[in-house]
């Protein structure tokens, strides 16, 4: 309940919508007022609803949950939503996340790239058995064991880690942290019947865990804090013992 | 005219549509899947406690099964509840659970031996058997008898979603993502699919399916202050509704969850409270037991709403300056519990008000949070009003949570009406007269009707703002049609939606672009959302009794002598202004549980219904008769229904006290 006079923020925001011939990319500023408590998905609805109807952006939870508002926030990926505005300040500049098809000015399309990964690199869990027989009672697991799969688990998929990633911006097809992350996920988890071998087929190339160069942007920004530079090391370990065996993949039969 | 073929359309990438087109899809129907976002962002995965399932793996749920869970439930609906189906619901949950935990989910799970835990607001040490070592951990919820609720910390939604949609994939079911589907195709009572909009080109296309399936979750947007993401608008509802066919049951029926982040209502899980945090009031003061001395903080949600908002009534909230509030203590949980099992809950504190919950109150104020009404179906998720067309989860009402649904059963009704849903959608598509004609003119009709009207939002003239209207809406929903009603508030809000509703029919777009435009978008989905308050507000004005969610100061006591019945909304005519309302009794004769007290809540002094005395004493008899028998001779005695699961389906849960 402070007297002082709310600050005047200003928004400047990348523009451009690929599908329309007269739109070319430029940087449009909009200014609202902040209010307490304000975040970045109330301020974009603001500037929405009052002063530009046709602005695009994605919001889906906004609660930190879902992952879809990741942008770049003065030129650091993060999420929109539980970006609190007085944390940053009084000139925000917003565009949407590389290295992702764009939509149109803040929304780009995860999801494809975020399915063409999750087809690629198999994120499902390879069941030992084939159908579940759900009568009986489940298979038994080691409370660590299960903590560990939960915390990488955690991740929301909201691209930050490959936007703030060198080699993703380079190699179109590198996996990015996400990916490895994923492998890692599964790895631990004992109701997947993949061994090394297999994963090593997946991500031990450049565009899986050797393309990583350590610049781990992808730790420093990942807004669940996932342990994405240990996690990479450990991968990168696994698979190049992997890599050097001597009698790898003879006849290429699993 | 872009026209595509499938067996089976689900449109919404949730929990329940994602189980149901996996479901479909193993039975060798074509599946195609629509979603507004990409499914893993849909709003299933905001879902944070747990998810009930009678498994008794823990201490504190031994002894747990179907029966208990049946009961918890029925009480929780205020036996509003179809109790068939709850039946088939708590019979299928244990499954459900456990192959979610074949299919990856990191559930919680059990160490045995000592812990130390809250209860009543006292650190206790319980201890877990031996045989429970590594199964499912569960946790205390509202509303029930044992602690039943399996959890992923307090990110269980996000890892239900992530393991079902990676299961998708594997089954290499497409999803198109980014699109909306705006009206349902349908031609002498049967359903053929749906008219779509690509919210990227804006282009429109139409989908024909033997089958359609409606699974986009719950209409919390119609309210200001919500736990619901920004896409929880009822839209899919809506076309339902927009057919003049399907009817739509009990939509007065809106839980407010206790426990809303304040002011911005993001949901504040009630594993929370199950783990032992409390309310507390400006003193200071726990003040759930003066109310409620036996379930105390954790009474059913409806219930526990109701409390805080008497209790700020009293002059006890919190003030601040958007409002007053009350607070969530955890601090007694400590910080490790919290890290470890709350965790998302310690996120969301940090990122959206700067305090760490270890040591700081949460602010809380009740928020809309879950729509128990929905589309009408019968017990396998077929509206009985337009042949071909399904609906599960949150947009359905199915009918297991009546008029108040516990914590845990929504995430559990996703997945379990999913399996029971998708295998009669399977079942339906297998049949040859199940076989579709339909002609290329009436699907040309039907698109170049959702032509029109997006035409005359862009230029027919209108001149009313979509967002005003909304915000409008919004106001007079959370002011009037909210957790206290009363005939004159309602009356008005019916009158007001009426012009609103009116207004809408006016509506003009600044942004002319037919392509991706957010402005058009709104516009559209205000017009639907305003028929669905009209739903909710006119349900609640004829509804002249309280019972679970829909409480009313005039009539304040449950009615079970007029009002043990169903409201089925249709909306005959689109030129109509309001919904026709009819009624569905509920079969006093045919329930396992006859209505009686719920055990929380007001005194019991319900309005009795005439055949509840003789239906209690005729489940008295039964009961008598077959003292000797196990539970399941009895309970088959009182209300057979396992003719009504699929037949994969029909198996008994197994458990480590061997009760099975």
């Amino acid at each position: 309940m402070n007297d002082v006079a709310p600050r005047r923020l200003t928004l400047t925001v990348f523009r451009y919508d690929p599908r329309a011939p007269e739109s070319t990319p430029r940087m449009q500023p909009y200014e609202v007022e902040e209010a307490d408590g304000m975040t970045l998905y109330i301020a974009l609805n603001e500037v929405r609803e009052r002063l530009d109807p046709s602005l695009q952006f994605d919001f889906v939870c906004r609660a930190g949950v879902c992952g879809s508002c990741a942008m770049l926030i003065n030129g650091r990926p993060g999420l929109a939503c539980s970006t609190l505005t007085k944390a940053l300040g009084p000139e925000i500049t917003l565009a949407p996340l590389p290295a992702f098809e764009l939509i149109a000015d803040l929304s780009v399309d995860t999801g494809k790239w975020m399915r063409a990964m999750s087809e690629r690199l198999e994120t499902w869990i390879h069941a030992r058995e084939g159908e579940v027989d759900f009568a009986r009672i489940e298979e038994r697991m080691d409370p660590a064991v299960a903590e560990a799969i939960y915390e990488l688990d955690r991740c929301i998929e909201c691209g930050c880690c490959v936007a703030a990633c060198g080699t993703a911006l380079m190699r179109e097809d590198f996996v990015g942290a996400v990916g490895l992350n994923k492998i890692a996920r599964f790895r631990l988890d004992p109701r997947d019947r993949r061994k090394d071998d297999d994963y090593f087929d997946l991500i031990g190339d450049d565009d899986g865990v050797f393309g990583c160069m350590s610049l781990l942007g992808c730790h420093d920004v990942c807004p669940k804090n996932l342990p994405l530079q240990t996690q990479i090391a450990f991968m990168r370990r696994l698979m190049a013992a992997e890599g050097l065996k001597p009698s790898q993949k003879q006849g290429g039969g699993k | 005219m872009k026209v595509d073929y499938t067996d089976v359309l689900v449109v919404g990438g949730g929990l329940a549509g994602l189980r149901i087109a996996l479901a479909a899809k193993r039975r060798g129907h074509d599946t195609v899947i629509l979603s507004l976002v990409p499914p893993k962002r849909s709003h299933s995965a905001a879902a944070q406690g747990g998810m009930q399932a009678s498994l008794g793996n823990v201490i504190k749920g031994s002894g747990d099964n179907e029966d208990v869970h049946f009961q918890d439930t029925v009480r929780g609906s205020d036996w509003g509840a179809d109790q068939e189906v709850v039946r088939m619901f708590v019979d299928t949950a244990p499954k459900a659970v456990r192959e979610l935990a074949a299919w990856g989910v990191p559930w919680t799970r059990i160490s045995k031996g000592e812990r130390e835990v809250v209860i009543n607001g006292k650190k206790v040490i319980i201890s877990e058997r031996e045989q429970a070592d590594g199964l499912l951990n569960q946790r205390n919820f509202g509303g029930t008898s044992k602690w039943r609720t399996c959890y992923a910390s307090a990110g269980t939604g996000h890892a239900m979603l992530y393991a079902v949609s990676d299961q998708t994939i594997a089954a290499s079911i497409p999803v198109h993502e980014r699109v909306e589907a705006l009206a349902l195709i349908h031609d002498a009572g049967r359903c053929c699919g749906a008219i779509v909009r690509d919210l990227v080109s804006g282009a429109l296309s139409a989908h024909v399916a033997k089958a359609t399936v409606i699974a986009t979750g719950g209409a919390g947007r119609l309210y200001r202050a919500t736990t619901n993401a920004v896409i929880c608008e009822g839209i899919g509802t809506v076309i339902a509704l927009e057919t003049g066919l399907a009817a739509l049951s009990n939509m007065e029926a809106v839980q407010f969850h206790p426990t809303g982040l304040f002011p911005s209502g993001i949901l504040i899980t009630e594993g929370c409270r199950g783990d032992g945090g409390l309310l507390r009031d400006v003193d200071g003061h726990r003040f759930m037991p003066d109310y409620e001395p036996e379930k105390k903080d954790l009474a059913a949600r409806d219930v526990v709403s109701r409390r805080m908002l008497e209790h700020i009534r009293k002059g006890k909230g919190v003030k601040s300056r958007f409002g007053e509030h009350l607070w969530l203590d955890i601090t007694l949980l400590g910080r490790e519990h919290i890290e470890k099992n709350l965790r998302e809950v310690q996120e969301i504190c940090r990122n959206f008000l700067d305090i760490d919950p270890s040591k700081d109150l949460i602010p809380v104020y009740p928020a809309a949070h879950y729509t128990m009404g929905g589309v009408r179906t019968n017990p396998t998720g077929e509206s009985p009003g337009l042949a071909g067309l399904f609906v599960a989860g949150e947009a359905a009402c199915w009918d297991i949570h009546g008029f108040n649904r516990l914590g845990g059963n929504s995430v559990a009704e996703t997945i379990v009406a999913g399996m029971i849903v998708g295998e009669s959608i399977a079942a339906f598509c297998d049949r040859p007269q199940s076989d579709l004609t339909v002609s290329t003119g009436i699907i040309r009709e039907f698109l170049a009707r959702e032509d029109a009207k997006i035409s005359a939002l862009l230029t027919g003239g209108g001149d009313e703002d979509a967002n005003l209207l909304r915000i409008r809406m919004q106001e007079i929903m959370t002011e009037k049609v909210g957790i206290f009603r009363t005939a004159g508030k309602l009356a008005t809000a019916v009158d007001e939606l009426q012009a609103l509703l009116a207004k809408s029919r006016n509506i003009g777009v600044r942004n002319k672009s037919r392509g991706a435009n957010p402005e058009l978008v709104a516009a559209y989905r205000t017009q639907k959302m305003i028929k669905l308050a009209l739903c909710v507000a006119c349900g609640a004005l004829a509804r002249t009794e309280s019972r679970g969610a829909h409480y009313r100061d005039d009539f304040p006591r449950r009615d079970d002598a007029q009002w043990l019945r169903r409201t089925l909304a249709i909306w005959k005519n689109e030129s109509d202004t309001l919904p026709t309302l009819n009624y569905e009794p509920l079969d006093v004769m045919r329930m396992e549980l006859p209505p009686g007290s719920r055990g929380y809540g007001t005194k019991d002094d319900h309005i009795v219904h005439s055949d509840a005395p003789r239906r209690a004493a005729e489940v008295e008899a039964t009961r008598k008769r077959l003292v000797d028998a196990d539970r399941f001779a009895v309970q088959t005695a009182l209300m057979p229904y396992d003719h009504l699961l699929p037949p994969g389906l029909r198996v008994r849960n197994e458990r480590i006290d061997g009760s099975n």
